[in-house]
């Protein structure tokens, strides 16, 4: 969880140009952090490449639009890191 | 070209949906207002429609990808280098892969060449979603067939 933290931390520093320090696993990346949806796809897009996953970002964001979920469930980075723990695991055992 | 339509593409040469390539080209016209302002005694393809060519050339490929079931719309232009101008009546060879198709949207990159030399190139993030309107889907299956998508890509 730490390392896949760190790794999802400087992701977001790098891309969107936000102070590492001020990342934190309890960090809300559209509340705290003011990432914008277009912003977001770049992160993705990195953290995608980064643990060869697909984040299932339209399922997630139409399980929030249905009221289904959250967005703290996906977007707080510590649950967002946890979700692609999930994937990778998903991804290695199927393989 | 119909630029006075945004219509860049003339024609599909290839279309590989396992290899996920596309190439394409394009008769840059020889005449057009756009040229009698870009410049005067200096006419010259801007380079915002050369991003458009390019881009345009990464949506028919990822409509093929996506059998025109979702709709490509530009995302963020990620990089784009204007090696070399183009100037009016030149034939535009444009070719694109995709570098990466992730949830909802897809990165892709092109290139355009004339005479085989390359004049500019792109990386294109794209979001798609499900046609928004029956006439945008109508429209695009009409703008296909004018440019010879080939149909054998959408079959199952």
């Amino acid at each position: 969880m730490s390392s896949t933290f760190d790794q999802v931390a400087t992701i977001i520093a790098e891309t969107c140009d936000i102070p590492r320090d001020t990342i934190t696993p309890d960090s809300h990346a559209i509340d705290d952090l003011g990432i914008d949806s277009l912003d977001f796809l770049d992160i993705a897009f990195a953290i995608d490449k980064a643990f060869g996953i697909k984040l299932p970002l339209e399922k997630w964001t139409q399980e929030v639009n249905d009221g289904k979920a959250t967005t703290e469930q996906y977007f707080v980075l510590k649950n967002l890191c946890a979700r692609i723990d999930e994937l990778v695991a998903a991804k290695t055992a199927g393989s | 070209m119909q630029l006075e339509y945004f219509q860049l593409i003339d024609r599909i040469l290839d279309l590989d949906t396992e290899a996920k390539t596309i190439k394409v080209e394009a008769q840059v016209p020889t005449a057009s207002t756009i040229f009698e302002g870009h410049f005067p005694g200096y006419p010259l393809m801007p380079g915002v429609l050369l991003i458009e060519s390019m881009a345009q050339t990464c949506g028919w490929l990822l409509l093929g990808l996506m059998k025109f079931e979702r709709m490509p719309f530009l995302a963020a232009v990620k990089e784009a280098k204007m090696r070399g101008f183009v100037t009016p009546g030149e034939l535009l060879t444009i070719d694109a892969n995709v570098l990466h198709e992730g949830s909802g949207y897809a990165i892709t990159e092109a290139r355009v060449k004339v005479g085989g030399k390359l004049r500019c190139n792109a990386t294109i993030m794209f979001s798609h979603v499900p046609f928004p309107s029956p006439d945008m889907r109508g429209h695009m299956d009409a703008m296909a067939k004018r440019i010879g998508f080939p149909q054998q890509v959408l079959l199952p």
